[in-house]
C-alpha cells in the first residue's frame, strides 16, 4: 500500500486523497490530528496563497490552511488513483 | 431526536438534590476548541466586556465575568482560552490547564465546566470532549449553533449523547442567546456531578486516534447527522484566495482600512475637537482668571483633550480590524500574507498581531500568545511597536500639517499629505522588517515553525460583539486620558509655572522646565531640536502623543484651540530637516511605558523591554542624525 502513497503537498487543487500516514514531530501530528488529520480521512485539496504556499484543505468539514513543509510529510492515497486500479 | 423535542436539554439521570450552599459552585470554567462561540457565550451570560472574534485563538487572556445562581449567589465564570486539546502545546493551552488544575495564580480552582462545542463540526469537537470530561468535575456540555445544524439539515440525540458522556448535555444558540438557561440551571443545581467517569473516556485520552475513533463511535450512537456546509464560505474563498485576485483583494482591504481612518476619521476627530474646545472655552469663561484657572484649562483640560481629540480614529481602526477579524477575512489574509512574512522568518500567524499594532502595540503584543513558537512570538513582540501606532498620528498630523503644503498628486484623493503619511507607514513597517530579520538570522534563529492555521466558517460580525470591543477600547483609552496623560499634563504646567518669583510664576525660558530642555539640549541639537522639542521628548516617553499637549503648553498655546498657531510655531522653531528628523524619530523611537509594559508581562523578563528600549532609542536617534544631515543638506 505505501508504495501507492504520494505526499499531499504534491496533489492539486479539487484532487481528493486518504490520508494514511503523518511523518512530522509528535506535537505537530498532534496538533493536526486534533484539526481532524487522522489516518483515514479524507482530504480535499482546496485553494492556496499566492504561489501555492500555504495550501488550504478540507477535511472533515473544516478548512486547515498548511504550509508546504507540512503537506510534503503527510502520505496520501490519491482517491481517483485508488478507484482505478 | 424524540424525547428531547420539547426541550433540548438532556441529563443522563436526574439532577442531584440541591446542595447545601457551602458545597454550590463558586467558580465555573468556559472552555472550548477556537470558533466554537465560546466568547460570544460568555457575552451572553454575563454581558461584561470582551472581544469575541471567529478566528482561532484571538482569545488570548482569559475573562472573568459573574453570574447569579437561583439562590442569588454570584458564581464567578472564567471565560478561557480556545484550545483543541489539553496537552499544553501553546501558551493558550498552558493557561487552559493551569487554570483548570488551579494553578495558575489569582484564578481559584474552577468548581464546573461548562464546555461549548461547535454542534456543527461535532466528530472532530468531541475529542476535546472526552479530555475534559476525564478532568473529572461536573461538566455542562453545550452544543451551539444548533440553529446552523437544523437550518443545515445535521441533527443530533441528546438524551443519547448525555448518556454516552455521562454529562448533561443542551443545544444551544450563544449568538441569539437561545436555551441558555439551561447553564443558569447546572450552576445552581449543581448539575450532575462527574464523580464517576464513563470508564471508556478514561482509556482513550492519551492517544488522539483512539479519542478520534472513540468520538465518532459516540456521534453514531446519538444518531448525529452532520450538516452539510453553507456553501458560503467556498464561494468565498474561492475569490479572495483566488490566484490572481486574492493578492488583489488583499491590498484592497488593506488599502481601505488606512483610507477609511483618515477620510472618515480625520473629519470626526475635527468634529470631536470643535465639541471638547467648546466645553473648554464655557468652562473657562466661568472662572476667575488666575493661576487656578491656567492650571485647570491650559494644563490639564488642553493637555487631556489634546489627545482626547483622536479617539474617533482610533475607534474606527478598531471597528475596521474587529469586522475583518469577526467575520474570518482575516484568517485568509493570514494565507496571502505567509509567502512574505517568511521571507522575514516569520508565519502567517504574525500578521494578526502587526496588522492590530497599526492599532495600538499593547492588544497586539497580548494577541502574539497564538504564535506557538516562543522564539517567533519574541521576534514579533520585538517589531510590533514600529508598526504606526494610532498614537504617531496626531503627532505625525500635527508636523505633517505644519511644514508639507497640500496638492493633488493623484487627483483629488491622493495629496501630498497622504504620501507623506503613507512613507512615514512604510518606514515603520520596513524598519519592523529590516529588525526581523536580523533577530531571526541571529538571536531567534529558530526551524521554520509549522504554519497551521483553521479558516473558519465567514460569519457576519454582529453589532453587539463590535459594539462591546468599542465600549472596551473607549474605556482603557479614557482612563489612559485620565491618568497617564492628566499627570503629564499637571507636572508639565507645575514645571512651567515653577521656580516661583516672589510669588509670581517665572517666564517660560526661567521656568524649570526650560533648565531641563537646556539640559538634554547638547544631545539633540544635532538633530536639529531645540529644546522645547527636548522636553517634548521626554514627557512623551509617557506615551508618544503627549509631545503635542507639550508643545502646546510650552508655546503658551492652548492646543486645542489654536492648533494652526502652533503649527505656526513649531514652523518657527524648526527647520525642514529638523522636522523630517521629528518624525523619523517618532517613527522608531520606542515611546510608551504601556508597550514597555505589556513586553514585559508577556515576556516575563525585564531583558526584553530592555533591549527593545535601547534598541529603537538607538535606531530613531541615528536615523534622525541622519535624516536631518540629509534634508538640510539637500533642501535646507
Amino acid at each position: 500500500m505505501s508504495d501507492d502513497a504520494v505526499r499531499l503537498a504534491d496533489l492539486s487543487e479539487g484532487e481528493h486523497a486518504i490520508l494514511t500516514e503523518l511523518d512530522l514531530p509528535h506535537q505537530t501530528a498532534e496538533h493536526l490530528m486534533c484539526l481532524g488529520f487522522i489516518p483515514g480521512v479524507e482530504i480535499t485539496v482546496g485553494k492556496s496563497g499566492p504561489g501555492g504556499d500555504p495550501r488550504v484543505y478540507n477535511v472533515d468539514g473544516s478548512n486547515v490552511a498548511l504550509r508546504r513543509d507540512v503537506s510534503l510529510n503527510l502520505s496520501v492515497l490519491p482517491k481517483l488513483w485508488r478507484t482505478q486500479s | 431526536m424524540s424525547a428531547c423535542c420539547d426541550s433540548n436539554v438532556a441529563a443522563p439521570a436526574p439532577p442531584a438534590d440541591r446542595l447545601p450552599s457551602s458545597l454550590a459552585f463558586r467558580t465555573v470554567a468556559i472552555i472550548g476548541p477556537p470558533n466554537s462561540g465560546k466568547s460570544t457565550l460568555f457575552n451572553q451570560l454575563t454581558g461584561l466586556r470582551q472581544k469575541v472574534a471567529n478566528f482561532p485563538g484571538v482569545t488570548v487572556e482569559h475573562h472573568l465575568g459573574y453570574i447569579r445562581n437561583a439562590a442569588g449567589e454570584e458564581v464567578a465564570l472564567i471565560d478561557l482560552p480556545g484550545v483543541y486539546s489539553l496537552t499544553p502545546k501553546s501558551e493558550d493551552e498552558r493557561v487552559t490547564v493551569d487554570v483548570l488544575n488551579g494553578r495558575m495564580d489569582g484564578t481559584p480552582k474552577p468548581d464546573a465546566i461548562v464546555l461549548i462545542l461547535d454542534a456543527t463540526n461535532l466528530n472532530r469537537h468531541l475529542v476535546l470532549a472526552a479530555r475534559v470530561i476525564a478532568v473529572g468535575l461536573p461538566t455542562l456540555v453545550l452544543l451551539n449553533m444548533a440553529d446552523s445544524l437544523k437550518a443545515q439539515g445535521g441533527g443530533i440525540d441528546v438524551l443519547a449523547l448525555a448518556r454516552e458522556l455521562g454529562t448533561p448535555v443542551a443545544l444551544v444558540s450563544a449568538s441569539k442567546g437561545e436555551g441558555l438557561d439551561v447553564v443558569q440551571r447546572f450552576i445552581t443545581t449543581n448539575g450532575q456531578p462527574a464523580t464517576t467517569i464513563i470508564p471508556v473516556i478514561k482509556t482513550v485520552t492519551a492517544d488522539v486516534v483512539r479519542c478520534r475513533e472513540w468520538a465518532c463511535t459516540v456521534a453514531e450512537n446519538s444518531s448525529y447527522r452532520k450538516p452539510i456546509p453553507s456553501a458560503w464560505t467556498r464561494r468565498i474563498d474561492s475569490l479572495v484566495l483566488d490566484k490572481k485576485y486574492g493578492p488583489i483583494i488583499f491590498a484592497v482591504v488593506v488599502v481601505a482600512v488606512f483610507q477609511c481612518i483618515f477620510s472618515f476619521g480625520q473629519p470626526l476627530s475635527d468634529l470631536f475637537k470643535t465639541l471638547l474646545d467648546a466645553i473648554g472655552s464655557q468652562v473657562g469663561s466661568l472662572l476667575p482668571a488666575g493661576l487656578f484657572r491656567s492650571l485647570l484649562i491650559e494644563g490639564a483640560w488642553s493637555g487631556v483633550t489634546s489627545v482626547l481629540v483622536f479617539l474617533p480614529q482610533i475607534l474606527l481602526l478598531f471597528l475596521v480590524i474587529g469586522i475583518l477579524e469577526d467575520s474570518g477575512y482575516l484568517a485568509r489574509a493570514a494565507v496571502i500574507a505567509d509567502r512574505t512574512m517568511k521571507n522575514v522568518g516569520l508565519n502567517g500567524k504574525s500578521f494578526i498581531p502587526l496588522l492590530s499594532a497599526y492599532a495600538c502595540a499593547v492588544p497586539a503584543i497580548m494577541a502574539t500568545r497564538t504564535i506557538e513558537d516562543k522564539r517567533d512570538r519574541i521576534a514579533t513582540i520585538l517589531i510590533a511597536p514600529f508598526m504606526t501606532c494610532s498614537a504617531r498620528l496626531p503627532v505625525y498630523t500635527m508636523i505633517i500639517a505644519a511644514f508639507i503644503p497640500q496638492h493633488n498628486l493623484l487627483g483629488p484623493f491622493f495629496g501630498s499629505r497622504a504620501a507623506a503619511m503613507l512613507g512615514l507607514y512604510v518606514i515603520g513597517f520596513l524598519a519592523a522588517v529590516f529588525t526581523a530579520r536580523i533577530l531571526k538570522s541571529s538571536v531567534l534563529k529558530s526551524k521554520d515553525s509549522p504554519f497551521i492555521l483553521e479558516l473558519p466558517p465567514y460569519r457576519w460580525p454582529t453589532f453587539r460583539s463590535l459594539g462591546l470591543r468599542l465600549v472596551d477600547r473607549s474605556k482603557a483609552f479614557l482612563v489612559r486620558a485620565g491618568t497617564v496623560i492628566l499627570a503629564v499634563s499637571l507636572a508639565l504646567w507645575a514645571f512651567t509655572h515653577l521656580p516661583l518669583h516672589n510669588g509670581q510664576p517665572p517666564q517660560i525660558q526661567d521656568s524649570l522646565v526650560a533648565s531641563v530642555g537646556h539640559f538634554i539640549e547638547p544631545a539633540i541639537r544635532p538633530l536639529g531640536f531645540d529644546w522645547k522639542i527636548g522636553v517634548g521628548l521626554v514627557t512623551s516617553v509617557a506615551a508618544r502623543e503627549v509631545i503635542i499637549s507639550t508643545l502646546g503648553t510650552l508655546n503658551g498655546i492652548d492646543p486645542a484651540s489654536h492648533a494652526l498657531s502652533l503649527q505656526q510655531a513649531l514652523h518657527s522653531e524648526l527647520t525642514l530637516g529638523g522636522a523630517a528628523a521629528l518624525l523619523i524619530f517618532f517613527a522608531f523611537a520606542m515611546q510608551c511605558t504601556s508597550t514597555l509594559a505589556v513586553v514585559r508581562r508577556e515576556t516575563n523578563s525585564w531583558k526584553w523591554p530592555a533591549i527593545q528600549f535601547t534598541y529603537m532609542t538607538v535606531l530613531a536617534y541615528v536615523s534622525a542624525l541622519a535624516t536631518n544631515v540629509v534634508v538640510t543638506r539637500f533642501f535646507g
